[in-house]
């Protein structure tokens, strides 16, 4: 359910995971944001691990705010969309940079979205929204448990509206997730999100 | 608070300070400037394998067991590596950096810094072979772990690992079949030893920065990722003053010299590959 009591202008960053069937959701979102939204994005989809190049660009077309994918120790810009590379984990590094690693798959997957989630929550604790898409395995699930443990605000795309619903739903079942929103919810969160930065701003 | 159980803790920065400065005072290793986020999942992976209870046990059975080091450095380092990794890259190299090399010198010089377990050289050396030049290279491997350089010495792939070897080595459109360079023993794949006889593998550690000899070639692929940027700028300055003039520099294809002190010492040959040449001394 949507609610307006979950928003707050204290977020620092956001990070989005999905696997299969969140190429339509993310592109939803990417196309809905504000061209003010004033958060960096982190992006962390499932993606096939020898293909280097053309997802960037498909989102990109798409995509109100610029989408890259990072150099490692790349530093990070607010309103910068960043998205995992191909056969790289993404992580939020302290000190205001993203590390990339080859490790061992995690979840089978290269990059995995729970390695992202894991990271950002350690450098964000509570100043970080946690959103994940639909997805056919458990990635993510204990990212967003981190999430939320280190007090950040946790969203899933609505199950019932998901392509395939095992991703979400496995977050569900572990954490208390605390709002479960359709994709267009998802787009009026941020665009309300968007909104209290810039109350923020005048009011300086 | 720590609870046993796969995942169920989490590391505070404050653990791994103790323990990289028992490191360090012990065994004269230093993994101060490592990344923070990948060096705390090793750490974290290390504990869950060994089952320790916390960093703390760690930290104790390295202090009281020597022996227990090797075997720490060899999981705290990531050796994930592929044969042909980025087959684009190695076109690139077969196609225009060793012709280039070739253009002026009749021997050429490699050193591959941080060559896990070989996977890297063994493409090098097929590469070579295939250009009919293998006779004309010299070639170093070098690894700050032990465990992985007796394996890349040993030169044996699992089955596993070979289809995705294959995959590249089609992508980069290698003359043959992978498979002619090796035997197979059940699910193992030996790689042919003949095609090694110019490479000489031994253990060194850049962080110590020691610069043991010049290279028309540098490969440091997928190493400096590990490493912050106080470390890479230290590691970029050991990696140019071991090449000769003029001698390239490729590093992994997410990886960037942008950001470093001595970018202006190198220029840019390929972006999209990461392959640098070293433009002043
Ligand atoms: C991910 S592997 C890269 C293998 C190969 N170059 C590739 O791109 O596929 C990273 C390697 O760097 C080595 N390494 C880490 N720290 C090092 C150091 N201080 N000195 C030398 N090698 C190091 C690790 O042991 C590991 O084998």
């Amino acid at each position: 359910m949507f609610s307006y009591s979950k928003l707050s202008n204290k977020y620092k960053a956001i990070v989005i995971g999905g696997s299969a069937g969140s190429f339509q959701p993310i592109t939803q979102i990417l196309s809905g944001l504000p061209e003010s939204f004033p958060l960096p994005i982190f992006l962390c989809l499932h993606r096939l691990k020898h293909v280097r190049n053309g997802f960037v660009e498909a989102l990109s077309i798409k995509s109100v705010k610029p989408v890259l994918e990072p150099h490692d120790k790349e530093s990070i810009k607010r309103g910068n969309v960043y998205l995992a590379p191909a056969n790289y984990h993404m992580s939020v590094e302290l000190g205001n940079s993203i590390s990339l690693s080859t490790e061992e798959m995690v979840n089978n997957s290269r990059p995995s979205i729970d390695i992202t989630l894991e990271s950002a929550a350690f450098s964000y604790k509570d100043k970080l929204i946690g959103i994940l898409l639909s997805g056919a395995n458990k990635d993510g699930a204990l990212g967003m448990k981190r999430i939320k443990e280190r007090g950040g605000l946790t969203l899933v795309q609505d199950p019932e509206e998901c392509t395939i619903k095992t991703m979400p739903q496995a977050a569900l079942e572990s954490t208390e997730i605390d709002m479960s929103l359709s994709t267009k919810d998802i787009v009026k969160f941020l665009v309300e999100l968007d909104r209290l930065y810039k109350v923020k701003h005048e009011k300086i | 608070m720590f609870s046993s159980g796969k995942n169920m803790y989490d590391i505070e920065i404050s653990d791994l300070r103790k323990l990289i400065q028992l490191v360090k005072d012990k065994y004269d290793y230093d993994f101060k400037d490592y990344a923070m986020s990948s060096f705390k999942r090793r750490i974290k992976r290390i504990i869950e394998l060994y089952k320790f209870d916390s960093v703390d046990a760690l930290v104790e059975k390295l202090t009281h067991t020597p022996s227990f080091f090797e075997e720490f450095v060899s999981e705290v380092t990531v050796n994930v590596t592929e044969m042909f990794r980025d087959p684009s890259f190695w076109v690139v190299v077969r196609d225009e950096i060793i012709p280039n090399i070739l253009s002026s010198h009749n021997k050429i010089s490699i050193w591959h810094a941080g060559c896990s377990s070989g996977e890297e050289v063994f493409s090098m050396q097929i590469l070579l072979e295939e250009m009919g030049i293998r006779d004309k290279s010299h070639t170093v491997a070098t690894d700050i772990d032990t465990a992985i350089i007796n394996r890349a010495k040993n030169a044996s792939i699992s089955q596993k690992n070979m289809e995705l070897n294959t995959s590249n080595y089609e992508r980069y459109q290698g003359k043959y079949v992978l498979d002619k360079y090796f035997s197979k023993n059940k699910d193992r794949y030996h790689f042919n030893q003949d095609i090694l006889s110019n490479v000489s593998f031994r253990k060194h550690d850049l962080v110590k920065g020691q610069v043991f000899s010049k290279f028309d070639i540098v490969l440091c692929r997928n190493v400096m990722i590990y490493f912050n940027q106080t470390l890479q700028n230290s590691v970029l300055k050991t990696l140019h003053e071991s090449l000769f003039k003029y001698g390239f520099l490729c590093i992994g294809s997410k990886e960037s010299l942008i950001w470093c002190d001595i970018s202006n010492k190198f220029s840019v040959i390929n972006n999209e590959e990461k392959i640098y040449k070293k433009s002043r001394d």
